[in-house]
């Protein structure tokens, strides 16, 4: 390409393009080529699929196997865990498809942890009254990965574009018609013309600093049907995980504490029971619903309490409390808990055989996302998400740890199914057509590679996720929510001044990063307006100072945040309310007294 | 004075260079920061055109694969600490592999490697979900676990001797993935599989130097799928041979 000239686009043609190849999207890839084998299917990702982040997860995925659980009371966790703002349709479909999916997995190869006679193991899990939390020992987001992407190529219909960095998505008559995406390798421009289209790109808690979080997770499929004029939903709701690792933010599974691991401050004191999720359970007995496996936002929430109280431990690392597996011996943190191990010597150098590891509550989940309806379709015809990028009205105000890996297989099933139903009605999109748009994205992408402004791209992410922690963190307090829309609104500016070095095509991770940037730009500003907007306390959105109380009579609401010109606009959607009336959430010993008839 | 270390990063811009070269950077030395952080913090303070994979920092992705002083490693799962007073710290792409770009390699042939195997459960009656798990017990597990720990890091090709003088040697994290399937109790799909075992570029290329297995920060083991999957092959072979002598053709 000279200068001046339109930039080359390589065009392709597929009759689904899935965007993303985490869980979600190569579950949805396997659905869709069942459906139809003469569907072509194209996965395309920005690092091969087994990179995706669902590698990381660690403690489990839900789904009621045992006798004595049942799905109302799964539907129950999720309702009340969730603070009520769950779609209620949503979750019935769930926890009805939530254990075939586990099974189907099985049949794929998961090697789901076992009971001594062969049968699946299910453990105990925050916020689960029974235990339903299959698991592959502490490494289960990493088995279902492999084993759906090893699944994967059964299929000869699924092709794939690894490392292809997808940056915009392109309409047609109103409706999505296909993506365009970087070759990374070359830097190349490609369109893809596609029926139907599915965004499982995953989360986005890299807006925070520390954060569980592979470098990755940068929201962009948000921000992709964001500037489409989809609404982004729920986007104030974002999960703190009790126990990462001081520093890095490295996740230390719930299942660390499922298995009966405990959480002390720096007087050695069992500190949650002074926090309604008492009374104090032996040790070593995890006890459902009880201290440690109270639901994540009161673990966080306690965490925040302790330190401002001045009881938690200064480590190099900063403020933590000790997460304590001592007594659950060597041969079974061995057994359950491998990973854990490693990670606690690898990174912090503590031995959890020996010594207490030390743990602080970081940035995690996004319970929010693209808006769709319960079969992931979005506004936008022919558009699709599912996974962590999705909100499909299960999580409402609090996830549940281990409902969201099932969510993958559940709706990711839904979303290939339903890509296909269309793909194989609707005529094929001629990849000509979309050429001067594609073009035109290409132009405006390659003045971002040749920015020569006198901003920083670092130092702009830094800032960004430093003020997200203060005024959209653990606790939103009302003078700071306010600095941070101000402060993302006056990052977005300059933005637009960045500078980058790198002229290269191969392999740019500059530019790359970029526009990653861009992205989480849009995701933060989302969030921000919402949680600002939500003049309430419910679940992970804690306003304690300003509106310390749930009001269901004005916002038992989900939030949607469109994209517009300076400030985003602000609607609202009811809540899909079937047999579950909001009622208090209550754990420890209030929770018992209430589930008593 | 705060102490640093000195860390040589092996550049190479395929549009510029003609030959990868090294460029030092110093780093303000911490117990905690890993090599990743390292080159993470020169990226964004000192050169943003380093290219370098990482994602998940905490050993799993599988991305971050470099050779650090000559060996093959996970970069977020090695210290600056572990090299400490030694004279230098220098960090290149993997061995054996193209490079793209400065410590990216292109490991695509690695990946079609892994796609060869056939790595899905085969089986010849397909039960249907509902009814229920296949039975396995631990002990059945516990013959494959090791060897479906692998994370697709690559760093044992760039161990192996054998893939560097031939690429096309479906090498040792493919052989292992396929020894994975065939010690699944659920599985019944070895015999398909010998095909590959059994081929040219299967386990009897493999010299038997192990050193695979000594750099796999995952304890996979690779080595000893290769020598069961050879014991199996051997097996194959001498069933085959009986059959054939027995004048069967479907052997
Ligand atoms: C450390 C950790 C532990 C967890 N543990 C649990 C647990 O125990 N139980 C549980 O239920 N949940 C857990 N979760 C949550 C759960 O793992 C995630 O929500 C889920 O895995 C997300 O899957 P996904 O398929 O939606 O996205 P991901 O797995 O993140 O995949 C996203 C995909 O999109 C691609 N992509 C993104 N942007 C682009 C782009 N611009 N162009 C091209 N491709 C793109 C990526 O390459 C990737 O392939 C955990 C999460 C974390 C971080
Ligand atoms: S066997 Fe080990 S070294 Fe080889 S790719 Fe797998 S994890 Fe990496
Ligand atoms: S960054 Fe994932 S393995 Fe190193």
């Amino acid at each position: 390409m000279n200068a001046g000239d339109a930039p080359d686009i390589r065009a392709l043609q597929a009759d689904i393009v899935i965007v993303g190849g985490g869980g979600a999207g190569l579950r949805a890839a396997i659905a869709a080529a069942e459906a139809n084998p003469q569907l072509d299917i194209l996965l395309l990702s920005k690092v091969y699929p087994m990179r995706s982040h669902t590698v990381a997860a660690e403690g489990g995925c839900a789904g009621v196997i045992q006798l004595h659980d049942s799905l109302d009371a799964h539907f129950d966790d999720t309702v009340s865990g969730g603070d009520w703002l769950c779609d209620q349709d949503v979750v019935d479909y769930f926890v009805h498809h939530a254990t075939e999916e586990n099974l189907r997995l099985e049949h794929w190869g998961c090697p789901w942890s076992r009971k001594a006679d062969g049968s699946i193991n299910v453990r105990a899990f925050g916020g689960m009254k029974i235990e339903r939390t299959w698991f592959a020992a502490d490494k289960t987001g990493f088995h279902i990965l492999h084993t759906l992407f090893q699944t994967s190529l059964k299929y000869p219909s699924i092709r794939r574009c690894d490392e292809y960095f997808c940056t915009d998505l392109l309409l047609e008559d109103g409706a999505c018609a296909g993506v365009q995406a970087i070759d990374m390798r070359n830097g190349t421009h490609t369109l893809i013309a596609a029926s139907a289209v599915i965004l499982a790109t995953g989360g986005a808690a890299r807006v925070y600093r520390y954060n569980t979080n592979g470098g990755i997770v940068t929201g962009d499929g948000m921000a992709l049907a964001y500037r489409q004029g989809v609404a982004l939903r729920d986007m104030e709701f974002v999960q703190y995980h009790p126990t990462g690792l001081p520093g890095s933010g490295i996740l230390i599974t719930e299942a660390a504490r499922g298995e009966g691991g405990v959480l002390t401050n720096s007087d050695g004191y069992r500190y949650l029971q002074d926090y309604g999720l008492g009374p104090e359970t032996p040790l070593g007995e995890a006890c459902n619903k009880y201290m440690e496996l109270g639901p994540r936002d009161r673990l966080s929430q306690a965490f925040w309490h302790e330190a401002k109280a001045g009881r938690a431990l200064a480590t190099s690392r900063g403020e933590a409390v000790n997460l304590d597996l001592r007594h659950l011996g060597e041969a079974r943190i061995n057994e359950r808990l491998p990973f854990i191990r490693d990670l606690a010597r690898t990174y912090v150098n503590v031995d959890a055989v020996h010594e207490p590891i030390p743990v602080r509550p970081t940035a995690h989940y996004t319970m929010g996302g693209i808006q769709t309806d319960r079969h992931t379709a979005t506004a936008l015809p022919g558009l699709f998400a599912v996974g962590e990028c999705a909100s499909v009205g299960l999580h409402g105000a609090n996830r549940l740890g281990s409902n969201s890996l099932a969510e993958l297989s559940v709706f990711g099933r839904v979303a290939g199914e339903q890509a296909a139903a269309r793909a194989s009605q609707g005529p094929a999109v001629d990849p000509r057509r979309l050429l001067a748009r594609a073009q035109d994205n290409a132009a405006g992408w390659e003045s971002l590679r040749e920015a020569r402004g006198g901003e920083h791209l670092a130092t702009i992410r830094d800032e960004m996720a430093r003020a997200m922690e203060d005024g959209a963190g653990i606790f939103r307090l009302p003078g700071q929510m306010q600095q941070t829309c101000a402060k993302i609104a006056e990052l977005k500016g300059r933005y637009r001044e960045l500078g980058l070095v790198d002229r290269s095509r191969v392999f740019n991770t500059e530019w790359l990063n970029a526009i990653e940037l861009g992205n989480l730009l849009d995701v933060a500003e989302a969030m921000a307006h919402a949680a600002l907007a939500r003049k309430e306390s419910r679940g992970s959105h804690q306003r304690i100072e300003d509106f310390p109380e749930r009001d269901d009579a004005q916002f038992l609401r989900h939030s949607l945040v469109y994209r517009a010109a300076d400030t985003p606009r602000l609607d609202w959607q009811d809540v899909v309310i079937t047999r579950s009336q909001p009622a208090e959430r209550h754990y420890g010993a209030a929770g018992q007294q209430e589930s008593k008839p | 004075m705060t102490e640093t270390v000195t860390v040589r990063v092996q550049r190479y811009r395929p549009e510029e260079d003609q030959e990868p070269w090294a460029q030092s950077f110093e780093v303000p030395y911490s117990e905690d920061l890993s090599i990743l952080d390292a080159l993470n913090q020169i990226k964004d303070q000192q050169d943003p055109t380093l290219s370098h994979r990482w994602s998940c920092r905490m050993a799993i992705c599988g991305s971050c694969g470099v050779m650090i002083n000559g060996e093959p490693r996970l970069a977020c799962k090695t210290f600056l600490r572990d090299y400490r007073g030694k004279d230098a710290l220098e960090v290149r792409a993997l061995d054996n592999f193209p490079i793209e770009r400065d410590l990216v390699s292109d490991i695509s042939g690695f990946i079609d490697h892994l796609e060869t195997v056939q790595p899905w459960l085969i089986r010849s009656d397909e039960q249907p979900v509902s009814a229920g798990a296949y039975r396995q017990t631990p002990e059945q597990m516990q013959r494959y676990a090791a060897f479906s720990q692998c994370i697709n890091c690559g760093l044992c090709y760039a161990a192996c001797p054998q893939f560097g003088r031939d690429p096309a040697f479906l090498g040792p994290a493919a052989l292992t993935l396929a020894q994975r399937y065939n010690l699944d109790s659920r599985d019944e799909g070895a015999s398909q599989r010998m095909n590959w075992l059994n081929a040219e570029a299967g386990v009897w290329s493999c010299t038997f130097v192990g050193y695979c297995s000594q750099v796999c920060p995952k304890d996979v083991d690779p080595a000893a799928a290769i020598n069961q999957g050879k014991v199996a092959s051997d097996i194959n072979y001498a069933v085959n041979l009986f059959n054939i002598l027995r004048g069967k053709d479907d052997a």
